[in-house]
């Protein structure tokens, strides 16, 4: 028997996930009824959700014949639990994270059509380089940013809100994909027996320091500093296979993260409420422990889609920014430790399939490119999650795909995009 | 580059089952979780059980049962109170909002037939994903509901509390405190519940003064822990002679007897019966001086005092009784810093709940022996199982039975011809002793009178506590009693 072709796998795949997805939508709708009564609205968001998904596979069929058929259904499913929880939270944010979607998708099609070849990125690396820094810089010029929690990450122009640094993310993972393969022989050249670098080579690396420590003073976002900082440690490490680049690298963020601690009261109070949560249940501490206890009150299996104890008699939620920064909380609460779990592996399948695409390029700029951009989901992943639950301080950055939120939505179909054309170039190859 | 990003995947691969651990370390925490303030999971969780009923002691008498509505996709059960709770401080609260009181906290559980470890939250898991909804187990109380309607009408109006005891067994008939609440309008409008004028200030009409405070000083009634101790050590008999003067002197100065317009009673050459029987203070000064508050303390102890009364209610919610001293519990290893005399006739510093008073009526009753007393009867579940039975407990042995026999005579004698002839119940010979502690305000004395009937083979033992009284123990406390005690023996009342 021939093995099922890439695209009618993924085509597969995308069926189990628009099934999971009418599972949960009906779940939720349900839940919601005074009297369970089975109705076709609540179907129509998932009808919706799989057309959109059945477009993309088909530019993918079109376009990219041979990229990967996991990537696009894992970040199917992960939109949908997403759309899921925010429809259970908040249903009229439901529909504007729907035409978040529809954008994405749409940047996704546009995206392998118009860049068949992403090497062609390459020469352009240096653009998508000061492209990232001044996004980075936007929310800090005065009249364009706004601060929320104390971090000042948005950035307003007319009606639209967005989050200028989700877009930064794979512009920087882009021109380090570029200027790593060019500097990486450099780089690897090391002093004595240590292998640690010369100073002439150190430049970049205080550079890149520089600026995320000026990013995390302007805006406050120590989690955006740690994800960009993060990344570019992964991509140094990946190019030159120096690990002391990782420890100084990290000590230094650390010692500058310890400077600004003892001048930004923000990032002070986060260290503090992480190492002591139920020091001021009811102010500092309040988003943690009541995050925590969504998640140990979710169970093995959770309260059942629509049934957790996440909304106040009032109509709240008991989390402040539940569905965006917290939306971990509330599947855990839901959907319990095995849906938790179920929604890591997940993060950790679509790692693995962005890794392999990397070890299997013959290009560096493929490999580190493809890496990078995997690299910066896993991190960013862990980084909001770990956060959430007390593993690490918390700081409020979006879980890729699942959280509301448009830029967060958009710049992750970007993501998707380029690590798809990268992996149809590769399988292409291989079939030659 | 390939085995950097082999290392790196292995390192997300770490950092991601730490994650993992973290959520499951979490969940392993989750019953202590569960039990802290202000987390939502379990107040809610315990809202879609179905809360076993509380029942009065007849077994039909709902005091407590549930209301069904839906909230967010989830049937709950909010609680609702018949009868305006008359049993309100015993049976206590289960609310969304506030914390749960009375035997609603004690015995939740119980009622929501839960006790929160792993094994039940899988075992909750898995009713869950069956919908089963969890269904708590049904309280039988020991309460005797006319009886405790008759206690409710008597302390109308009053600061004060009754409670009625089986002596034989420890079973509480009654337990009122007034002024009281009513628990349905707890969750809605927790102001107006608790915000009622009463004689006494403050009102708090949560807090059970029949095991809680402790509120009353005992006077007189406390006389007859001082007698126990004096013919129980053998060191007084009914006959001992005793002088009075009208007054015992105390650090050179005259502590007199109880006084009215003509000045204080002066009785003269009495015996001790005489003297328990008109409640002489000068004697009971002098008996205080001749044992020495150790003697007195130690059979108060053998009483119960200095301890938690014995029941089911929440500990926070049963307080000793004692010397007091700034608000604590006060027993000095220095016999002379108590006043001796004063003790003797229950002043001093003496605090007393009407629980343990009547256990101490109970104790004489039941020939010296203190039985541990509980409020209820049975545990019953769903399917009609008992769960738990309560049975009877020595849990003291206060005084020999000859003592207690003479003690018995004494208390007919105070009912016969003392200052207790209110409490007279035709037919039926009643044993009691008064109390009028003075506060030390005009016009607001702690009045009280205990009591157990009938004397020959007691059925009842009970104890009426007021406060802020201008009356004395026998015109104000002792009709409450004997109401409560001709509903319990004669089903007379309501």
């Amino acid at each position: 028997m021939r093995p099922l072709s890439l695209r009618n796998r993924e085509l597969l795949n995308l069926l189990a996930v628009g099934l999971l997805t009418v599972t949960g939508f009906a779940s939720v709708y349900l839940a919601s009824q005074e009297v369970p009564e089975f109705s076709t609205a609540s179907l129509s968001y998932a009808a919706f959700f799989f057309a959109l998904f059945l477009t993309a596979h088909l530019a993918l069929r079109v376009a990219l014949p041979s990229a990967d058929p996991y990537l696009l259904p894992i970040a199917g499913l992960l939109t949908a639990i997403g759309l899921t929880m925010i429809y259970r939270i908040e249903p009229d944010r439901a529909l504007r994270q729907g035409v978040w979607v529809v954008v994405g998708v749409v940047l996704l099609a546009g995206l392998l059509f118009f860049l068949r070849d992403h090497r062609a990125l390459d020469r352009i690396k240096y653009t998508l380089g000061i492209a990232a820094i001044v996004f980075l810089a936007l929310p800090a010029v005065p009249g364009l940013g706004t601060t929320i929690n104390g971090a000042t990450l948005w950035v307003h122009i007319g009606p639209l809100t967005f989050q200028p640094g989700e877009f930064a993310k794979v512009f920087l993972v882009v021109f380090l994909a570029g200027y790593l393969r060019d500097n990486r022989e450099m780089l690897s050249m090391g002093i004595g027996r240590y292998g640690l670098p010369s100073p002439k080579h150190f430049g970049p690396l205080l550079v890149i320091w520089g600026g995320a420590m000026l990013v995390l003073v302007q805006t406050k976002d120590f989690g955006g500093g740690l994800l960009y900082f993060s990344i570019f440690l992964a991509m140094v490490y990946i190019a030159t296979a120096r690990w002391p680049y990782v420890v100084i690298g990290l000590v230094m963020f650390a010692l500058g993260a310890w400077g600004v601690y003892q001048i930004a009261p923000h990032i002070a109070d986060r260290i503090s409420i992480w190492l002591d949560p139920w020091a001021d249940p009811y102010e500092q501490g309040y988003q943690l422990v009541q995050s925590i206890y969504a998640i140990a009150g979710g169970g093995l299996f959770g309260q059942g889609l629509g049934r957790g104890v996440l909304i106040t008699d009032a109509g709240t939620t008991y989390i402040p920014y539940l569905e965006t920064d917290f939306i971990y909380s509330a599947i855990a609460q839901e959907l319990g430790l095995a849906g938790a779990a179920a929604l890591i592996t997940l993060y950790l399948v679509f790692v693995y399939r962005g890794f392999r695409i990397a070890m299997q390029a013959d290009d560096g700029f493929s490999k580190l490119l493809a890496a990078g951009l995997t690299s910066a989901l896993a991190i960013q992943a862990f980084i909001i999650i770990g956060g959430v639950s007390g593993l690490i301080p918390l700081t409020g950055i979006t879980l890729p795909f699942v959280s509301y939120g448009g830029s967060s939505i958009v710049a992750n179909f970007v993501l998707l995009g380029l690590l798809l054309i990268v992996s149809n170039h590769v399988n292409r190859g291989a079939e030659r | 580059m390939n085995p950097q990003i082999r290392r790196l995947f292995f390192v997300f691969s770490v950092l991601f089952v730490a994650l993992v651990a973290m959520s499951t370390y979490w969940l392993w925490r989750a019953p202590e979780l569960e039990a802290r303030q202000g987390n939502p999971n379990l107040v809610v969780r315990q809202l879609t059980i179905k809360r076993g009923l509380v029942y009065a002691s007849d077994g039909r008498t709902v005091l407590a049962r549930n209301r069904k509505k839906k909230v967010q996709g989830n049937d709950w059960y909010l609680r609702t109170y018949p009868s305006d709770g008359l049993a309100a401080q015993v049976v206590g609260y289960s609310t969304i909002e506030r914390a749960r009181t009375g035997l609603e906290e004690s015995l939740n559980d119980y009622l929501t037939g839960s006790n929160a470890n792993l094994s039940t939250i899988v075992d909750r898991t898995i009713d869950k994903l069956k919908g089963i909804t969890q269904q708590g187990n049904d309280v039988i109380t020991t309460i005797d509901i006319r009886a405790q309607r008759v206690a409710r009408s008597g302390l109308a109006g009053e600061c004060g509390a009754a409670v009625a005891l089986e002596p034989s067994t420890g079973r509480v008939l009654v337990m009122a405190s007034s002024p009281t609440y009513d628990p349905n309008l707890i969750e809605k409008s927790y102001r107006r519940a608790t915000n009622v004028q009463a004689s006494c200030e403050p009102a708090s009409p949560l807090l059970n003064r029949a095991t809680q405070g402790p509120v009353f000083i005992p006077g007189s009634t406390f006389k007859i822990v001082t007698a126990a101790a004096a013919l129980d050590s053998g060191r007084y008999t009914p006959s001992s002679r005793f002088t009075d003067r009208g007054y015992c002197i105390e650090y050179g100065k005259r502590v007199s007897n109880y006084s009215d317009q003509s000045g204080p009673h002066v009785f003269g050459d009495v015996d001790f019966s005489e003297a328990v029987e008109n409640s002489i203070n000068s004697v009971f000064c002098e008996l205080g001086k001749k044992l020495g508050p150790k003697l007195i303390l130690e059979y108060a102890k053998r009483f119960g005092f200095y301890e938690d009364p014995p029941l089911e209610t929440p500990s926070e919610e049963r307080t000793p009784s004692g010397l007091y001293s700034k608000g604590k519990l006060y027993d000095p290893d220095d016999p002379n810093a108590i006043d001796p005399g004063r003790l003797g006739f229950g002043q001093e510093r003496m605090l007393v709940t009407p629980l343990q008073m009547a256990m101490v009526a109970a104790a004489v009753a039941n020939e010296g022996r203190v039985m541990r007393p509980y409020v209820v009867s049975r545990i019953v579940a769903p399917d009609g199982g008992i769960i738990t039975r309560t049975t009877r407990d020595e849990w003291r042995r206060a005084m020999k039975a000859e003592t207690a026999a003479v003690l018995t005579d004494m208390m007919v004698r105070v009912v016969e011809s003392g200052t207790a002839t209110s409490a007279q119940i035709s037919g039926i010979e009643v044993a009691g002793k008064t109390g009028t502690a003075e506060t030390g305000r005009e016009n607001e004395n702690d009045t009280s009178f205990i009591a157990f009937a009938p004397a020959g083979n007691p059925q009842v033992a009970v104890a009426v506590y007021l406060q802020n009284q201008d009356g004395v123990g026998g015109s104000t406390a002792a009709p409450i009693a004997k109401a409560i005690m001709e509903a319990l023996l004669r089903g007379v009342g309501n």
